[in-house]
């Protein structure tokens, strides 16, 4: 999905129906959502009022009308930031919606299949796919095995395997099956499945603001109660001032000029920006290909400060690899590589074939086909606990190589009539403590060696922990393993902590503990029995190819089922409530030039004397032609300020992972300081412009 | 300036910087209810309170209860000194025979020293008997201050505790600040004062004959003991109507030093027991730095002001209406601590500041008295603004914003705005209709915008209960009495009950455990964004009133013009 609707911000189409939109979206009971820009709605309103009496009455006013003109362009350029945002989630919802087509079940009722509408299928009814059909419906794979193309929710287009039992039994609604046939029980209502859900959420249908967010908007209310309040009362304090310097009161302050300092003074940049950002955020998700349940998960990603990792998968590549071969004493080290070979050209696990790699790079022992050995293959069973092959020599002597766990062996030895050596024993305990899984390697009565297996630890990985751990996060790495070859992982990797041994109870309770003290908590999981703590996860990332317990219980899912999207989403969520924080931050500073703009310009006349330009006029530090283009300057500065950081609000400002204080000192510098000093240059340069 | 007066600033700012962790760390130990040294003088004092008035000292309660106590404790205490100045006529000690008082100013004066205010419409000598004084207002400077850090008190235990509601109990705090702070330092500072020559008995006014031959009468009166709590409780209602600059208030140097210093002591050390409470004591020094740097480039920017060239009088400096004893270094250095704490006593008149001067003096005002501010009230407004910085500013780090652990959600936001709002709301709209009615202009004695500085100054007053006035002003009328009176309150409780309300909000809720991605706020960076976000917030919304005011006047000025 992501694949195909990657294409940029400023897709045309996007844009000019961003624009209808925003027309759309003047609509009161639509505009009153936003408080800020609702009250720049009233002001243009009463403004354009004024501009058509002052026509009735035939004195119009230029001025006027150009304010007026500009209070509607800074409701519109609001409405459009949040129509491009949303936008773009429109797109993707229009894709998804192609896809769910109106399909047809096999409902099984008795023993016997009724065709009936995917719309009529009710919880817990079984159904029937088969290859080339559409799932109905989410569910769960009862029985059977089939390979599903999910490209509709993923974007992925090769198939996966969906079978009963097991962490993979999920299917999902809309998704078609390609070989083979499911027995399906339904989980899910049609209106309410998986994809349904999705639409809704990029559709930005059920958005509904985050505690951030109204906590946000909280202040900005309150910071524009301030600011009308200190609107309301200036016509007193001015009419005092006109009747001491002598002036009329007819020169009083008119509403139109009150209402330009108005809309400058309250914060209408993040104001109009505010819900563009949230929605992008939900977006760049999208685009990682994790679909959240709910904006507030985002914001809650920022604020995780413990990761449980799976070792498996997120630590270390999935499987163990084989890095070097020990032989014993007696034991070429070739001897050793090519018993190893034997025993593994046959064996399809990871392990094996790593083996087989490992012999051709070291030694050059190439591949050899099984059948023209003669051999056969032995493979891996949980009772025997080793694998390897049976060669036939052309004088009939059957030679047994085998591979397996140390003790598995030297039951085959002494079983043999061979002997094991306290060396061996040595070598395994010594691997086992570094971290690997020691591999012995028998030929008949004989101990060959031990391969070294190792887990591989992702490359770039422990960088990657160092950046989280300068963000203040702490590193759990969860593995089955036990405490001793846990540790070396663990410190290979650069976690901060391991949980060995560990049961999904465990990582359930190790959440409440973190939890308790006051951490925020992220964890990735796909097995039914990681839904519980998925659930308790302040951050729950669920694997599309899990079970659909898991996905219910995370409040997030990962369409890639790459576990280390965790981290990438929680830079999202931290960008997320960086860039709320800054443009903030740039929306009050702002006021400070728009004061030195507007005020010299309203008073320019009091206590002036003869000369008409009053003691105030010293406050104009920007030296703007005249008080008329100083407030038009500053209302269209306030206006166009909004369209300039669009782009900004949905790319999100810059991230990188620094440390609290080291990211609070570049964003100040950027958009405090930036916010104080670019009014003063972009108020003067639009002065420049509508004086030429 | 010369270089004795230097050192004299510079003496004045070290003993308060020394002072704030002695006097801070023995009052850690009074609100924690640790034994200390006091608590074998006085510990039977305590005791006998609490069995008087049936109080369950280690009983405490949550945000709602405590406010409550609060609020009803100081609703009695209003309703006796309304009452006491209603019949005063009948009561004892009254030997210059002043009637009853009216019921407006009854009512402007019990609200004012209920509030921690102590905005006088009333000449003490004139209208207030020796029994009001002593046994209405001063008991109120006392309670009143420690009203205000019994609010501070619950504030620091909703920050400190991890989910839990129960912020403390009231009438402990109010005891136990009373009695092992206010009490033994209010006793040690009068007898002090008195060697210096403040007049402290109940003999009736004396006349006598000037040198000239005529004849004045010299107001006396229990002073000493009022004036020393007036200090220390930042009350700053003067025994007599001149305030500090009566010689009998205030008669040495050294007594001058000292009235300034204890002015700012409470609240200055009130923000090392904060750090020592809440855990971190850098979180207090942090907070005083921000104070000191407010106050100190408000006493400089003041300073340059007196000292400039004046275009009206030439290169002499202003001399009329300030203290002409201690000069303008302690003039100005009074004028500022004044209005930065929020006391209001006066050594000088604020009416006869330059422009700029009293600009700062009003801008110290309106920030909300912040700047060491009142006891306990001016740290608790300060953590006010520390909310709104951290929650604008900590977004940019990337998290929830949280301040000592504790996540600031759209409750607290909501309630900090209300804090900033609702004195905000008294200094506009009543300044507002009083720049425009009959009965508001009736009061100035000036025109042009001295005038309207003199308005914005006695409503922010009021709105940061602060209690100084730019004289000038007459208020003793119904409309000035009733609008300031319900100014002082809407500024006092106003910003108490969203405190109380925070408090009660951040009790329940988790403490985050520091790492490298939290906000920090406790160094230079915040220090910065602190006293930005006070000036753009706090100071900003009123720059079109004080350009219309002071700073045209100063602008005037220069152009050669006076008001």
């Amino acid at each position: 999905m992501s694949t195909k609707l990657n294409t940029g911000f400023f897709n045309k189409k996007i844009l000019f129906q961003a624009a209808k939109e925003s027309v759309i979206k003047l609509n009161p009971a639509l505009q009153i959502k936003n408080p800020v820009i609702f009250i720049v709605a009233i002001g243009s309103v009463l403004t354009t009022i004024i501009v058509f009496s002052g026509i009735f009455r035939g004195s119009f006013s230029s001025f006027n009308l150009q304010i007026a003109v500009w209070l509607w362009f800074t409701v519109l350029f609001a409405n459009f930031a949040e129509a491009v945002a949303e936008g773009r989630g429109k797109a993707q919802a229009e894709s998804l919606r192609r896809n769910r087509t109106q399909t047809m079940a096999r409902r099984i009722v008795g023993k016997q299949e009724v065709s009936v509408n995917a719309t009529e299928l009710k919880k817990g009814d079984i159904v029937r796919c088969r290859a080339g059909e559409v799932i109905p419906s989410d569910g769960e794979v009862i029985e059977g095995i089939a390979s599903v193309d999910e490209s509709a929710i993923t974007g992925e287009s090769a198939p996966v395997i969906r079978e009963s039992g097991g962490d993979r039994s999920a299917v999902t609604g809309g998704t078609k099956v390609i070989s083979d046939w499911i027995l399906i029980c339904i989980t899910m209502e049609t209106g309410n499945t998986f994809i349904d859900r999705m639409i809704a959420l990029v559709e930005g249908a059920k958005r509904q603001k985050t505690p951030n967010e109204i906590a946000l908007l909280m202040l900005l209310s309150g910071l524009t109660i301030i600011f009308l309040l200190v609107v309301v009362t200036l016509p007193a304090f001015f009419g005092y001032c006109l009747a001491a310097s002598g002036l009329p009161m007819s020169q009083n302050l008119t509403i139109p000029v009150l209402i330009a300092l108005l809309v400058c003074l309250i914060p209408t940049t993040i104001g109009g920006l505010l819900s563009a950002i949230g929605i992008s955020g939900m977006d760049r998700l999208i685009q990682r290909n994790v679909i959240a349940t709910s904006g507030r998960a985002i914001e809650a990603a920022g604020d995780v400060d413990v990761l449980l990792l799976d070792k498996t998968g997120t630590i270390t590549l999935g499987n163990r690899m084989a890095t070097d071969f020990i032989p014993v004493e007696g034991v070429k080290v070739e001897e050793l590589a090519n018993a190893a070979q034997l025993s593994s050209l046959s064996d399809e696990t990871p392990e094996g074939r790593s083996i087989v790699i490992l012999a051709k790079e070291k030694f050059n022992i190439r591949g050899r086909e099984v059948h023209q050995l003669n051999a056969t293959f032995i493979p891996f069973t949980a009772q025997s606990r080793m694998s390897g092959v049976d060669l036939k020599t052309d004088d009939n002597i059957i030679h047994r190589i085998r591979k397996g766990s140390s003790e598995a062996i030297r039951t085959f030895i002494q079983n043999n009539n061979g002997f094991y050596p306290q060396e061996i024993q040595d070598i395994v305990s010594e691997l086992a403590r570094q971290g690997a899984t020691p591999l012995v390697v028998a030929e008949d009565n004989k101990v060959m060696g031990v391969i070294h297996l190792k887990d591989i630890v992702k490359g770039g990985i422990k960088h990657r922990f160092a950046e989280l751990r300068k963000m203040g996060i702490k590193t759990i790495m969860i593995t089955g393993d036990n405490p001793l070859t846990a540790a070396a992982i663990a410190a290979e990797a650069g976690v901060d902590d391991f949980m060995a041994e560990a049961r999904p109870e465990d990582k359930l309770r190790r959440i409440r503990d973190e939890q308790a003290k006051g951490h925020l908590v992220g964890m990735i999981g796909d097995g039914t029995n990681d839904a519980p703590a998925l659930a308790q996860a302040d951050v729950g990332l669920a694997m599309n190819t899990g079970t659909q317990a898991a996905r219910e219980a995370g409040n997030m899912v990962d369409l890639d089922s790459n576990p280390t999207k965790l981290i990438e989403v929680v830079e999202v969520g931290k960008q997320l409530l960086m860039t709320r924080g800054s443009l903030t931050t740039f929306s009050i500073a702002n006021d400070v030039a728009k004061y030195f703009a507007i005020i010299p310009a309203i008073a320019l006349s009091l206590y002036s004397g003869e000369n008409g330009s009053g003691p105030l006029s010293a406050l104009n530090i920007m030296n703007l032609a005249s008080p008329q283009s100083a407030i038009l300057s500053a209302v269209i500065f306030n206006a166009v300020i909004i369209v300039l950081l669009i782009p900004l609000a949905l790319k999100g400002v810059r991230y990188k992972p620094v440390s609290a204080s080291t990211a609070l000192t570049r964003n100040l510098l950027i958009f405090g300081l930036g916010g104080i000093i670019a009014p003063f240059i972009g108020i003067k340069l639009i002065d420049i412009l509508i004086n030429l | 300036m010369t270089a004795q007066e230097l050192i004299q600033v510079l003496l004045f700012f070290g003993v308060l910087i020394c002072m704030t962790p002695l006097l801070g760390n023995y009052m850690y130990k009074v609100f924690s209810g640790e034994k200390h040294f006091m608590s074998y003088v006085l510990g039977w004092l305590e005791k006998l309170t609490y069995k008087f008035s049936g109080i369950q000292a280690d009983e405490e309660s949550n945000w709602k209860s405590y406010t409550f106590g609060l609020l009803l404790f100081n609703f009695i205490g209003f309703v006796f000194l309304f009452l006491m100045q209603r019949i005063q006529s009948f009561l004892p000690l009254n030997p210059a025979h002043l009637p009853n008082v009216s019921w407006q100013l009854s009512f402007n004066t019990a609200i004012s020293f209920m509030t921690n205010t102590n905005w006088q419409s009333y000449a003490g000598e004139t209208t207030l008997s020796y029994f009001v004084q002593m046994t209405g207002l001063a008991v109120q400077n006392f309670v009143s201050a420690a009203s205000g850090i019994a609010v501070l008190l619950a504030l620091v235990r909703g920050l400190s505790r991890k989910t839990t509601e129960k912020i403390g109990n009231f009438w402990t705090d109010l005891t136990r600040t009373t009695v092992y702070i206010l009490l033994p330092l209010s006793v040690l500072f009068a007898i002090v004062l008195v060697g210096q020559g403040v007049v402290q008995n109940f003999k009736p006014y004396e006349s006598i004959h000037t040198l000239s031959g005529a004849q004045q009468i010299i107001p006396m009166g229990p002073a000493a003991s009022q004036i020393a709590i007036k200090q220390l409780g930042t009350n700053g209602g003067g025994f007599f109507n001149a305030n500090s600059a009566h010689p009998f208030e205030n008669p040495t140097p050294f007594s001058n030093f000292l009235e300034m210093l204890f002015l700012l002591l409470i609240p200055a050390a009130l923000t090392y027991t904060y750090g020592k409470m809440v855990g971190s004591i850098r979180q207090g020094w942090t907070i005083f730095s921000v104070m000191l740097i407010l106050l100190i480039a408000g006493l400089c920017i003041s300073l340059y002001a007196e000292y400039s060239a004046n275009p009206v009088f030439g290169h002499l400096r202003l001399m009329e209406g300030k203290e002409t004893r201690f000069g303008i270094v302690n003039s100005v250095l009074w004028s500022t601590s004044t209005t930065a704490a929020s006391n209001g006593s006066v050594n000088a008149m604020q009416d006869s500041l330059t422009p700029i001067a009293g600009m700062i003096a009003m801008i110290n005002l309106m920030l909300g008295e912040i700047i060491f501010g009142g006891v306990g009230s001016g740290l608790y407004g300060m953590v006010v603004f520390i909310i709104i910085t951290v929650f604008i500013a900590g977004l940019m780090v990337g998290r929830t914003p949280e301040y000592l652990g504790k996540k600031i959600e759209a409750f607290e936001v909501q309630m900090a705005i209300i804090a900033i709002l609702l004195p905000n709301v008294v200094i506009q709209l009543f300044s507002a209709w009083a720049s425009v009615s009959s009965f508001g202009l009736s009061g100035l004695n000036n025109a042009g915008p001295h005038g309207l500085s003199e308005i914005l100054y006695a409503y922010s007053s009021a709105a940061g209960n602060n209690g100084s006035a730019f004289a000038g002003l007459n208020a003793n009328t119904v409309f000035y009495n009733l609008t300031l009176g319900f100014g002082m309150l809407i500024g006092r409780f106003g910003v108490i009950i969203p405190v109380m309300a925070i408090a009660g909000s951040m009790g329940t809720k988790k403490t985050t455990p520091m790492s490298a991605g939290t906000f920090r706020t406790d160094n230079g960076l915040f220090i910065g964004l602190l006293i930005a976000v006070i000036l753009i917030i706090g100071g900003l919304t009123h720059f079109p009133a004080i350009s219309l005011g002071p700073l045209v006047e100063h602008l005037l000025m220069n152009a050669g013009m006076t008001f």
